[in-house]
């Protein structure tokens, strides 16, 4: 138990890492199969001509899409340190600024924003809370994502 | 084309249509290629159970989208999604359909915009809130911009 105990001060230094920035294009194609992947029918996300008629003048990406781009966790540098092996995504928040669209240049800025432990029913869990920042290639910040994932 | 909402449409208390979704392995792999998560207890039965998982489960993720899907349906083409939250609390599985449901909790202007707050969960075929969560919105007014 000490010896965990002390491991995890260790990892709780890591605490405001940022990872690198990632960019990537946002693919027309890449935006339909993940329609296709979620079953979401709504034509906003395939249908150029439709989307043409829209306020958006084009495809547009659905909420979550900007999960699927690359990025830079530092969490996951930080897993050889943790003694524990599983892990479990458990939750996102998103906040919304500006629509995403297939051209978009789309960087991304991950920060691990918190670490702690819990008693959980198998044992001590570990939160780590990291949040990412999407930008387009006019700087505008599209969305922020803070996701928790507990390992135990 | 679907009905637009508006703001005059929608009191606390209202319920969201729901959208029901019937997720097969297919789709999970679907959802792997697609995001790029590749955990294998979302596709490698004898890998999630080797982690003590009974089966492999659905995407977190996945029941995210789900829930964004709600939203988008139901605010339509003129709404903007604002926030979106929720937390994976229950597993749910492949082969089990759930269903995405929601409800108004508040609706207020500020700053010349008409937010909508809601309470919104993904509930599995005994009636449990594997997936509970939070969203805002912005609709449109039958009055036209303010």
């Amino acid at each position: 138990m000490t010896q965990a105990t002390t491991s995890l001060e260790g990892v709780k230094k890591a605490i405001g890492t940022k990872g690198k920035a990632v960019s990537t294009e946002v693919e027309k194609g890449a935006v339909r199969r993940f329609a296709e992947a979620i079953d979401d029918p709504n034509p906003l996300w395939t249908d150029g001509a439709h989307a043409r008629k829209t306020r958006y003048g084009s495809i547009i990406a659905p909420p979550t899409f900007l999960r699927s781009l690359p990025k830079d966790d530092p969490r996951d540098r930080l897993m050889k340190e943790i003694p524990y092996k599983r892990g479990l995504d458990a939750g996102s928040e998103w906040e919304y600024f500006e629509p995403v669209r297939p051209g978009d240049i789309i960087t991304s800025i991950t920060t691990l924003t918190d670490i702690f432990e819990r008693a959980g029913r198998l044992g001590p869990m570990l939160f780590l809370i990291v949040k990412t920042t999407y930008k387009n290639q006019l700087r505008r910040v599209v969305a922020t994502q803070r996701s928790t994932r507990i390992v135990y | 084309m679907k009905r637009q909402l508006y703001y005059e449409d929608v009191e606390a208390g209202m319920e969201l249509p729901s959208v029901t979704k019937h997720p097969t392995t297919k789709q999970l792999v679907m959802y792997a290629g697609a995001s790029g998560d590749f955990y294998q207890i979302h596709y490698d039965k004898d890998f999630a159970q080797g982690t003590g998982l009974p089966s492999v489960i659905i995407h977190g993720a996945l029941k995210n989208a789900f829930l964004g899907q709600l939203l988008t349906d139901w605010i339509g083409e003129e709404g903007v999604l604002k926030k979106l939250s929720c937390q994976y609390r229950g597993m749910d599985f492949p082969g089990e359909p759930i269903t995405c449901k929601g409800k108004v909790t508040e609706k207020y202007v500020k700053n010349g915009k008409r937010y909508v707050e809601c309470e919104i969960w993904v509930e599995n075929g005994r009636g449990e809130k594997t997936t509970p969560g939070n969203a805002t919105v912005i609709l449109p007014s039958r009055r036209g911009r303010p």
